[in-house]
């Protein structure tokens, strides 16, 4: 992963001064809350319903196991000892005083750790695959460009104010979208053209929340060398033209809808074609520096399908079934790729304990070069584990309450942090997701019922990206009562497909008890309907949406 | 006089921040409007352009060049426009003249507005001057290119 050069520590150290400073003025009254505000988002404070929240980054849910440690530390140090993994594969700590934050944020920095842009009208942290560099089929490895991008967009002069926030996803896999990137601001698909030549086609205007749109093609193909110069270009028109004057219509999305994609690619080439020659333009020094940062660890010459992995499987059901679910197929031979689900029942989705943190340090170290990756799905992998100790592996983190196999499931949500924390949120979410892993805690049953995504936001900002989840479900507050709305459909693509769709509501919305009744007539639906081998989405995509509304709501007539 | 911040110091005086001596700022509806007689006093080196912060720096263009000083409004802090239209300003259409942030001018923003090619700031009425001057100084490390600098921090490693 990438190494912070001399360079990079001291812009950190220097950030870290910054914000102490700006900390000490604030509570010495000397910055009001309004102009305070921004300062504290740009690093990581949000003040919620009981407490403030730190974001902490993990820049395209790259981590290793010193800086795993160090998140478990500030937990027991300055939190209630845990914290939460977020869909931008970032860090959350729900409890930690505001005071506190500047220290925090220097204990962080030593370990090249920061909570720069996680927040705010700023460019926030790139996210793309979880597989990334591990798995054959991606074109290339897409973190030396989110590494790349990410240095661009931190503390960019130009684009601190920008109308609202703004969200790029990198994606490498030809037929997939493994990082959501139809529902970024920007999205950007590493691509080979007809001549062989690496470089990008360029998706814009994708967003969810109170506008869910599935971004258009701005460039079909832009060349290796051109991307920040073209990023800039397109962030430049953004920052001038996008609306300012009503923060739900300020996202680039509704910029790009006003103008018309043909306009807006004009105006984006235009200033393009006036900065692509200049300095800011990649060398092809800088790209292999990075690239070397990402280069493989040092494997062991293995085979496939070792004895210790056979054996185990054949004599361990529970194993197998783990196996089958949670563990991925890795590029190299006697590798493994591994998820550990945060989805235990009974907790949060993408909590964690300190202690849960130290142990897959641990893990992390003794399975996989010390280094482990946080997913948008809000579970953690190790990337890098020989197929002869996947049942050590499992055994240990079976104990820890991450092998829960799951991966990919019905009880594998996406969930915000909702009205038990969040002060935008008009319900709850975490417990309608307890609800639903309670009532469907049968594996089989699981396992019969394939691959569906679960996500549940508790407002419409949809942070819990309810309008890509093949089920979707939505808080709303009706008369200052909670309720939920349900929509079916949605995919932000994913692993076998690259085509996202958004969900469609299937009707009147139910109150919290009601909710596990209704999944349930939605996936007795699905059963009964389902052919050989369809999975939800599929299903739902050939029967159309008002046999699922019938079965929920009953017959119109 | 508000608190002005000029190449690096405090200043004591400002022609433009009174009205005597035929120091003036004139919008750019204006220079648009009346472009031969702005033409015609810009030769005595006391006029001045606003350029507010919906005004994109294309619609001054090289034009600016005619100006001793384009002041940019910020009408809140917030509002991010000023900077891309004072980059845009130093980098495209070669303005070498006076660059003013004017408006809700605060502290927090002056390092950034100084990358983007700011070298005078209006601050506001409430702000401390040595807190200014000091945030000047926030970064000695950037990642991107700038006015200052042309060549990002790859091509200097």
């Amino acid at each position: 992963m990438y190494v912070y050069d001399k360079h990079d520590q001291q812009l950190l150290n220097e950030r870290v001064a910054q914000f102490r400073w700006q900390m000490e003025r604030y509570l010495a009254g000397k910055i009001g809350e309004d102009e305070f505000l921004p300062l504290r988002l740009q690093n990581g404070i949000y003040v919620q319903r009981y407490a403030p929240m730190l974001r902490v980054a993990v820049p395209y849910g790259a981590l290793n196991a010193t800086q795993l440690r160090a998140l478990a530390q500030v937990a027991r140090d300055y939190d209630k000892g845990y914290a939460h993994f977020s869909t931008r594969q970032n860090v959350q700590f729900n409890w930690p005083a505001l005071e506190d934050c500047p220290q925090i944020l220097a204990d962080l920095a030593e370990v090249q750790m920061h909570a720069v842009q996680t927040s705010g009208n700023c460019i926030r942290n790139t996210t793309t695959d979880e597989y990334a560099g591990v798995i054959a089929e991606e074109i290339t490895d897409p973190r030396p460009y989110c590494e790349i991008i990410r240095q661009w967009s931190t503390f960019h002069p130009e684009f601190a104010y920008l109308p609202r926030k703004f969200k790029i996803a990198v994606n490498a896999v030809p037929g997939a979208d493994r990082a959501a990137i139809q529902v970024h601001d920007i999205g950007v698909n590493i691509i080979r053209n007809d001549q062989g030549e690496l470089g990008y086609r360029i998706l814009v205007g994708g967003g969810l929340g109170r506008t869910p749109i599935i971004g258009t093609e701005i460039r079909s193909f832009l060349a290796e060398e051109d991307l920040l110069t073209y990023l800039e270009a397109v962030i430049r028109v953004y920052n001038q033209f996008g609306r300012r004057d009503n923060k739900y219509k300020a996202r680039i999305k509704i910029l790009v809808k006003a103008l018309g994609v043909e306009r807006m690619q004009e105006l984006v080439e235009a200033e393009w074609q006036r900065i692509r020659h200049s300095d800011s333009r990649l060398t092809r020094e800088e790209l292999e520096r990075v690239a070397a940062h990402f280069t493989a660890p040092d494997y062991t010459p293995l085979t496939d399908e070792p004895q210790e992995l056979v054996s185990a499987r054949a004599a361990n059901p529970a194993f197998a079934r783990w196996l089958g679910r949670n563990v991925r197929q890795h590029k190299q031979a006697g590798y493994a790729v591994v998820t550990l689900t945060l989805k235990q029942k009974g907790t949060a989705p993408g909590d964690v304990t300190a202690e849960q943190m130290d142990s897959v340090a641990t893990l992390a170290d003794r399975y996989s070069f010390g280094e482990l990756r946080s997913t948008h799905q809000q579970n953690l992998v190790l990337a890098d584990v020989e197929q002869r100790e996947l049942f050590n592996l499992w055994q240990e983190a079976k104990a820890l309450g991450l092998a829960t196999p799951t991966l990919g499931l019905l009880t594998d949500m996406i969930c915000c942090p909702g009205g038990d924390f969040c002060a935008l949120a008009n319900a709850k979410s975490i417990p309608v997701a307890e609800a639903i892993q309670v009532r469907f805690d049968d594996l089989d049953y699981l396992h019969d019922l394939g691959e569906i995504d679960l996500n549940i936001s508790g407002c419409m900002n949809a942070c819990g990206h309810h309008h890509v989840g093949n089920i979707g479900v939505l808080g709303v507050d009706k008369k200052g009562e909670e309720f939920y709305q349900i929509s079916l459909g949605g995919s932000c693509g994913g692993e076998h497909s690259e085509e996202a769709s958004l969900g469609k509501i299937l009707g009147p919305s139910f109150a919290r008890d009601q909710m596990p009744d209704v999944i349930a007539r939605i996936l007795d639906f699905y059963v009964a309907q389902r052919s050989d081998g369809e999975s939800f989405l599929e299903a739902y995509r050939r029967l159309g949406h008002t046999p699922f509304k019938e079965a929920v709501y009953g017959k119109a007539d | 006089m508000a608190k002005l911040i000029k190449q690096g110091a405090l200043q004591d005086t400002d022609p433009w921040s009174t009205d005597t001596d035929g120091y003036r700022l004139v919008t750019l509806e204006q220079w648009q409007n009346e472009r031969d007689a702005v033409l015609a006093e810009l030769s005595a080196g006391r006029t001045g352009l606003l350029l507010d912060s919906h005004e994109t720096a294309d619609l001054i263009g090289d034009d600016s060049r005619h100006f001793p000083l384009i002041a940019v409004n910020f009408p809140k802090f917030a509002d991010g426009r000023g900077y891309s239209a004072a980059r845009l300003l130093r980098e495209r259409h070669g303005y070498q003249g006076e660059l003013r942030a004017v408006g809700d001018v605060l502290i927090d923003q002056l390092f950034y507005m100084k990358r983007c090619g700011f070298d005078a700031f209006a601050l506001r009425e409430d702000q401390d001057s040595s807190d200014a001057l000091q945030a000047l100084s926030t970064f000695s490390v950037t990642y991107q290119a700038d006015v200052g600098e042309p060549r990002p921090l790859f091509r200097r490693r």
